[in-house]
């Protein structure tokens, strides 16, 4: 088992004939995801790297029985494509588009919860279940299938800690990218719930950063609704007020959002809380 | 992105708010000038994008157009909370009765617009909303739907307005709601709505920020600089100026973040934030090492890359062409790199013609980069 994403994921990639659409196209392939269309509008009826091509979402879902999306749409019209995925039937998007304006989200996240529809993202590394299936950026080799579930809001910062999990051996059962921006699909607390009751997870890395609250919100539902240990990294302690820190939704405003509160939310909540990635490592390594 | 106090007011005004009347400055016969042709009592106003602007001294009541003219010219040398003052709003001053909060605010955690009205304005509402929360009150606006009437009639009951007082609050609060939307703002507020002493409303100050991500749909606020951020954010890269003097440059924001604070944890400061981004270019890298060497006092450099989908041998080789580019003395100012992931050792085996120090591990390179700073 796995969360979101498994071995009978069809996924449609919209934005494929662009230059990053195209070239992770070949990655996800080669990593083993079931790649079923791709959309670009206008560029229906062709073919790249041996998938076939649609003007629209509907088409992928018609044709293909596509499932997923994954999103690469330039910013001023991804928040369109998600919607276009969502109207078309589509359970999970995926969306990896860097830069969506937040009143644009507001709205589309409006629309999708009311659907029922799952949004992972914006602006976020995507999805991978190990050695079966990925529906992102994500570098496949460095993944191990095994029981720790990893959920964060960075990406090359996954990375990162996934490295340290696989060197000491310990695998991953799914790693979401839940995204930098402000507002974006799915929170912590809902990907912690579904790890809670996935059978193969049986530990969580949480990887947080400055802004928001969401971190703090995480620590609560840890505390009361999950029995599996659970391991946090939180980045920032040392970013300066009212200051973007690369991510759209990393900066500390009015007072609001800094890396010590949130440590201290999950410390006061029984949560053990890595100073660097190498000790994330280490706490995880001790759970087994 | 955050307006000056003046071009929110105008944009306020131009949606229907009522503002005092005024002129922005940007020199002392300016000031003295229009003074003069008013003939009206003045306040004058340092605009900075800081708050406590008015702890700071910067808020002045001159009484006639000689003295206008010279707290323009006290005000225009000022630097509040490190921030040069270039303009200064001289408004014609309100007869203040009573002080009220409006402000409208992205909220993230419930994804909602949120209104916020208090009857204690003209102080911090985060301070009000601690130690008065009954004076504060707040909805959430649908934006599939837009702010109802009937919502702001509940809102501005609760903080105790009076009739005539809330038909006008009901009108400026719907006029800032779509000065909040069509403006892609994340904050927008009239701190403080000034009820004048014969029960009108005015808006004696204005915030309004808007969202970087949407200033593709509003260009007229695309201000050409030459600070590190504008350039850095032109070429794609992240750039925050910090105070430290240990430089830091990787790919991604948390992987950077986070260097940042493994560095401070072994003791040193870091002088700026920089993400170079997927892909890691050497015309990026050799942006980003230009820009922290614009900073005076850097002691040493930290590179810090972790290799996915961009491969450390490209990177090593955009490092080599950069530093060929700057003919940086590494004597003088030394460089920590720290190669992880994808081609890792070809990355190595190509940055060994030079005489940099390369380390196995996040925690290694920050604790030799404050040695090296130190040094």
């Amino acid at each position: 088992m796995s969360i979101l994403v498994d071995k009978n994921t069809r996924v449609v990639v919209q934005g494929i004939t662009g230059r990053e659409g195209s070239f992770h196209t070949s990655q996800m392939i080669e990593y083993g995801t079931n790649i079923v269309a791709g959309v670009t509008p206008g560029k229906g009826g062709g073919e790249i790297h041996g998938v076939p091509v649609y003007d629209t979402v509907e088409q992928a879902v018609q044709e293909r029985d596509a499932n997923c999306s994954i999103i690469f749409v330039p910013a001023p019209f991804a928040g369109d494509a998600i919607l276009e995925a969502a109207y078309s039937g589509i359970e999970l998007i995926v969306t990896i588009t860097e830069g969506i304006p937040v009143h644009d989200m507001l709205k589309v996240c409006k629309i999708i919860d009311s659907m029922g529809v799952t949004l992972i993202g914006p602006n976020c590394p995507g999805v991978i279940t190990p050695e079966e299936v990925k529906v992102g950026i994500m570098p496949g080799y460095i993944f191990k299938k095994g029981p720790v579930g990893v959920v964060s809001r960075s990406g090359t910062l996954t990375y990162q800690i996934v490295d340290e999990l696989t060197q000491r051996e310990i695998g991953q059962s799914t790693c979401i990218g839940i995204g930098g921006d402000p507002i974006i699909g799915t929170n912590f607390i809902e990907i912690l719930e579904k790890f809670e009751n996935d059978e193969e997870t049986e530990a969580v890395v949480l990887i947080g950063e400055i802004g928001g609250s969401d971190e703090e919100n995480a620590a609560k539902f840890i505390q009361k609704e999950m029995s599996k240990p659970v391991v946090a990294f939180i980045a920032g302690i040392t970013a300066p007020p009212e200051k973007r820190m690369g991510h759209a939704g990393a900066i500390i405003s009015r007072g609001k959002g800094d890396a010590k509160s949130k440590i201290a939310a999950l410390t006061d909540a029984g949560i053990k809380v890595g100073k660097t990635p190498g000790e994330v490592g280490d706490l995880v390594e001790r759970l087994f | 992105m955050k307006l000056h106090e003046y071009e929110a007011k105008k944009i306020f005004k131009d949606a229907g708010i009522p503002v005092p009347d005024g002129k922005v400055v940007f020199s002392s016969s300016e000031a003295k000038k229009f003074a003069e042709s008013c003939g009206k009592s003045l306040v004058a106003k340092a605009q900075v994008k800081v708050g406590g602007r008015g702890k700071a001294g910067g808020i002045k009541f001159p009484e006639n157009p000689e003295e206008t003219g010279k707290v323009t010219s006290e005000l225009l040398r000022m630097k509040i909370k490190g921030e040069a003052v270039e303009a200064v709003l001289l408004e014609e001053r309100v007869d203040i009765n009573k002080e009220l909060y409006l402000g409208f605010v992205v909220d993230r955690g419930s994804k909602n617009i949120v209104c916020i009205v208090s009857s204690m304005g003209g102080v911090d509402i985060e301070e009000v909303a601690k130690s008065h929360p009954d004076k504060v009150s707040r909805i959430y606006v649908d934006p599939r739907i837009g702010l109802m009437d009937f919502q702001l009639r509940n809102l501005f009951l609760k903080i105790g307005l009076e009739s005539d007082i809330m038909r006008q609050a009901i009108s400026i609060a719907k006029k800032l709601y779509n000065v909040f939307v069509s403006f892609d703002s994340e904050l927008c507020e009239i701190n403080p709505l000034v009820v004048t002493g014969d029960r009108k409303l005015i808006a004696a100050d204005a915030v309004l920020n808007i969202d970087d991500n949407a200033l593709f749909r509003h260009l007229e606020f695309e201000k050409v600089d030459d600070s590190p951020e504008y350039r850095a954010r032109k070429a794609g890269l992240s750039y925050v100026e910090l105070d430290g003097d240990i430089g830091i440059i990787g790919n991604g924001a948390g992987l950077v973040m986070a260097t940042l604070d493994l560095v401070h944890f072994s003791g040193g400061e870091p002088a700026n934030f920089c993400d170079v981004g997927g892909g890691a270019r050497a015309d990026r890298i050799s942006l980003a090492l230009n820009l922290i060497l614009e900073k005076k006092g850097i002691k040493a450099i930290l590179i810090n890359i972790f290799g996915g989908i961009t491969r450390c041998d490209e990177v090593a080789k955009g490092l080599i062409d950069a530093f060929e580019q700057l003919q940086l003395d590494l004597n003088k100012i030394p460089i920590v790199v720290r190669l992880a992931g994808t081609n890792r050792e070809e990355g190595l085996k190509i940055l060994s013609k030079l005489n940099l120090i390369t380390v196995d591990t996040m925690e290694e390179a920050a604790k030799k980069v404050v040695i090296e700073a130190r040094r």
